[in-house]
């Protein structure tokens, strides 16, 4: 068993404790932001607006939930690929202290309105120093223990890790720079297009080393270990590896198409997007051919269900991410709902289920007990992706007849719709979104309904080996 | 070989991060911002301005209004000019946006009067009934301006200490209203832009009475919030006693009046329905 070989777990039960809370607040303010875009007298200024909240849950759900749970999960898989106890425990639990005291600094200073506006890095720069702190203790610890392995050979999840962990640093730095005015107050360092290209380049490579390599990382980690078999190709991985880590950097000025950035910058963007298609299905195609005679265990396993749903949203999302990054394509759905169902597509389809996943593994081994309910982990699963499925659908379609209107003239060229026009018509589908947003919290509060009950009252697993 | 030697591995994901980083991310600080490019009529931000720029910032608006005017027929005819690199060199952060969940905002300094923000930002159903801004009248409390000064130095702007002093006693609606006028307004694209109205100006619905109709759903969704529901008046005069010929009603509407706050309507509503609305407005009268 885990505490036999000497894994230091406790600090991967904590963190999988807080990052599970996040989430949670995550998810909640994510219902209660898409009712106040619905019903906008649901906004309490000053304090519990849209323009407050929303930088909160995003901020909750990336750092809170996802990085919470990467750090969870690397500090688990490292542990094992090495064969190693974790280089400092008391650092890891140091590490736990401070993620939380910067989460909930980021939401209170959020919601106080100290905001440096730039997305993914609203954070001021106390807040934000206090977030390298915790990404260099977290890498130390990590790589040290890769470093002290008894195991030789690397994983192909381990390069994921150790890739994320500079990519993140590298981002994170250079997109912080900023002028203090005073302790609450600072700006950014770089001005207009600039400032907008640097935003970019961090902003979509937080999409590679936050929300594609580390669940990446999970995956490729859990899924031989829910099936049993091993992965279809070591080689692959490898190939897709170097690609993907390569290409994703040139592509970060998709987001800033027909704006100021100069052209070059943009077509450059646009190429490498589609060039990602190649590496990002590289990964699916693994994951797929792993399964080669276990599809039988999309039925009878409810982990291989969501790892495997969780790839295939990986797989849509990396086809419907470079459609959006042409020119053509980005004219017509750029500032439309269409965006945030793409987002989420990814979130709460890909990053989650994977989470989920790993979660449902991992948990009845630390505690020594098994699943509470499998049936309430299906339950889980349906209404997740049923969630998922409806908030995505309605909002591409809310965005492209949003576009269509927009876009619409007369026949003597004049615009045939005021923005009033096309905003009225989206009431529908923000209420929707909104059904999907808490269908999903649902499945989300019976998830963790089951994880509790599972690490109280799930059934003693018998020590055997 | 790498499979066995983490720090190699880790310096050479580190090199292959680098190259596109360089490529796309450092190297173009060399091209963006140049003083080639520089728009001698943009200015920086005064004092107050600035601080109406950082409750813009605070309050999140950028989470709903994009500040960049794309090189699109839908959007030019929308907004207005589109944006260009040296308008935004004092811009630190820049805010452009990612969701145009409201309007872009890139050009809306000078497209309405100060009276109209006032209103809107406070309450912005009492002027678009449907609108699902949230309500801003918080914002009518003093402005803070205790780090005015050190905000100015931070960012390299100039400023004489009357302009400092003359911060202190406003709200912050006032900073934002006077931020809201500055944006996209330093570049004169509103006079050039302004629609020239060419050829014979003759009502093709003088007496047509199907259009009235419609003339009164434009009227009521587009002139109420400033003219009143009833042509009564409010931010603009009272349109019940309008004595002016069909074609300079038409001129007004279609064109605008920039230096009484109002703003041209020819590109997004069209020669038809600005006949429309002119007919709407007229019968008014003699009804």
């Amino acid at each position: 068993m885990n505490h036999q070989e000497g894994y230091a777990d406790d600090v991967v039960k904590g963190f999988l404790t807080w990052s599970i809370i996040w989430g949670v607040v995550a998810v909640l303010l994510g219902v209660v932001i898409s009712l106040q875009l619905a019903w906008p007298q649901l906004n309490l200024p000053p304090y519990l607006t849209y323009g407050r909240l929303r930088p909160i849950h995003t901020n909750a759900g990336i750092f809170g939930w996802g990085i919470g749970s990467f750090m969870a999960l690397f500090f688990y898989i490292t542990q094992r690929l090495t064969r190693t106890r974790l280089w400092s425990p008391g650092l890891a639990r140091f590490q736990l202290w401070l993620f939380n005291v910067v989460i909930a600094l980021a939401a209170i200073t959020l919601m106080l309105g100290m905001n440096r506006s730039k997305e993914y890095a609203e954070l001021e720069w106390p807040v934000a120093l206090l977030v390298v702190v915790l990404w260099v203790i977290f890498s130390i610890n990590i790589i040290m223990t890769v470093i002290k392995r008894k195991e030789e050979q690397l994983y192909i999840s381990l390069w994921y890790i150790l890739a994320a962990l500079v990519g993140v640093a590298i981002l994170y730095l250079v997109n912080n720079v900023g002028i203090p005015v005073s302790l609450t107050k600072s700006y950014s360092a770089y001005a207009g297009a600039n400032d907008a290209n640097v935003q970019w380049w961090y902003g979509h490579n937080a999409v590679a080393m936050v929300l594609t390599a580390p669940p990446l990382a999970i995956f490729y980690y859990f899924l031989p270990k829910s099936t049993g078999v091993p992965i279809y190709s070591h080689r692959m991985g490898v190939i897709a590896f170097w690609s993907l880590i390569f290409m994703y950097l040139w592509t970060g000025a998709h987001h800033l198409l027909w704006t100021p950035v100069p052209d070059w910058v943009q077509t450059l963007a646009m190429a490498f997007s589609i060039m990602l298609i190649a590496p990002s299905w590289g990964a699916v195609f693994n994951g797929y051919f792993s399964m080669n005679g276990q599809w039988h265990q999309m039925r009878d396993n409810y982990l291989v269900k969501f790892l495997i749903f969780g790839i295939t949203f990986y797989g849509l999302q990396t086809l419907q991410g470079p459609s959006q990054a042409v020119r053509t394509f980005s004219a017509f759905i750029h500032y439309t709902d269409w965006v945030p169902g793409h987002v989420h597509m990814g979130t709460l389809g890909w990053v989650s289920l994977v989470l989920f996943a790993a979660i449902y593994y991992v948990v009845p081994r630390l505690y020594g007990r098994e699943i509470y309910s499998v049936g309430l982990a299906n339950l889980h699963f349906w209404l997740a992706v049923t969630g998922q499925l409806i908030f995505s659908i309605t909002m591409w379609i809310a965005g492209v007849q949003q576009a269509v209107m927009l876009h619409a003239t007369n026949p003597d060229g004049s615009l045939h719709y005021s923005f009033m026009e096309t905003l009225i018509e989206l009431y529908p589908y923000w209420h929707g979104r909104a059904a999907g947003g808490i269908i999903y919290f649902v499945s989300l509060l019976i998830f963790v309904y089951n994880i509790v009950k599972t690490t109280t009252s799930g059934k003693q697993i018998q020590v055997s080996s | 070989m790498i499979e066995k030697r983490p720090v190699i591995l880790l310096l050479l994901a580190t090199a292959v991060i680098m190259v596109g980083t360089v490529v796309t991310m450092i190297a173009p600080f060399r091209w963006i911002n140049d003083p080639k490019l520089r728009i001698a009529e943009v200015k920086p931000y005064t004092p107050l301005q600035l601080e109406g720029r950082d409750i813009y910032i605070r309050e999140g608006c950028n989470n709903c209004h994009t500040q960049t005017v794309r090189p699109l027929l839908a959007d030019v005819e929308r907004y207005g000019e589109y944006s260009k690199a040296g308008e935004f060199v004092f811009d630190q952060p820049f805010l452009w946006g990612s969701r145009r969940t409201g309007p872009d905002l890139a050009r809306i300094g000078g497209k309405y009067p100060d009276a109209w923000h006032y209103r809107h930002t406070a309450d912005p159903q009492s002027m678009v009934p449907r609108s699902n801004m949230p309500k801003y009248a918080f914002l009518e409390r003093p402005l803070d301006t205790s780090l005015t000064e050190r905000k100015m130095k931070a960012l390299g702007f100039p400023y004489a200490p009357a302009d400092i002093e003359a911060v202190k006693g406003k709200s912050e609606l006032d900073a934002l209203v006077a931020y809201m006028q500055k944006l996209g307004s330093d570049i004169p694209w509103r006079k050039e832009a302004r629609a020239a109205v060419a050829g014979e100006l003759k009502n093709p619905f003088q007496d047509d009475k199907t259009v009235l109709a419609e003339g009164k759903e434009i009227y009521g969704r587009d002139c109420a919030q400033c003219h009143g529901a009833g042509l009564e008046g409010g931010i603009g005069p009272s349109l019940a006693d309008i004595d002016q010929p069909d074609a300079e009603l038409f001129k007004s509407v279609y064109a605008g009046i920039p230096a009484g706050g109002m703003p041209a309507f020819g590109e997004t509503l069209g020669k038809d329905r600005v006949w429309k609305v002119v007919t709407f407005i007229k019968y008014q009268k003699r009804h």
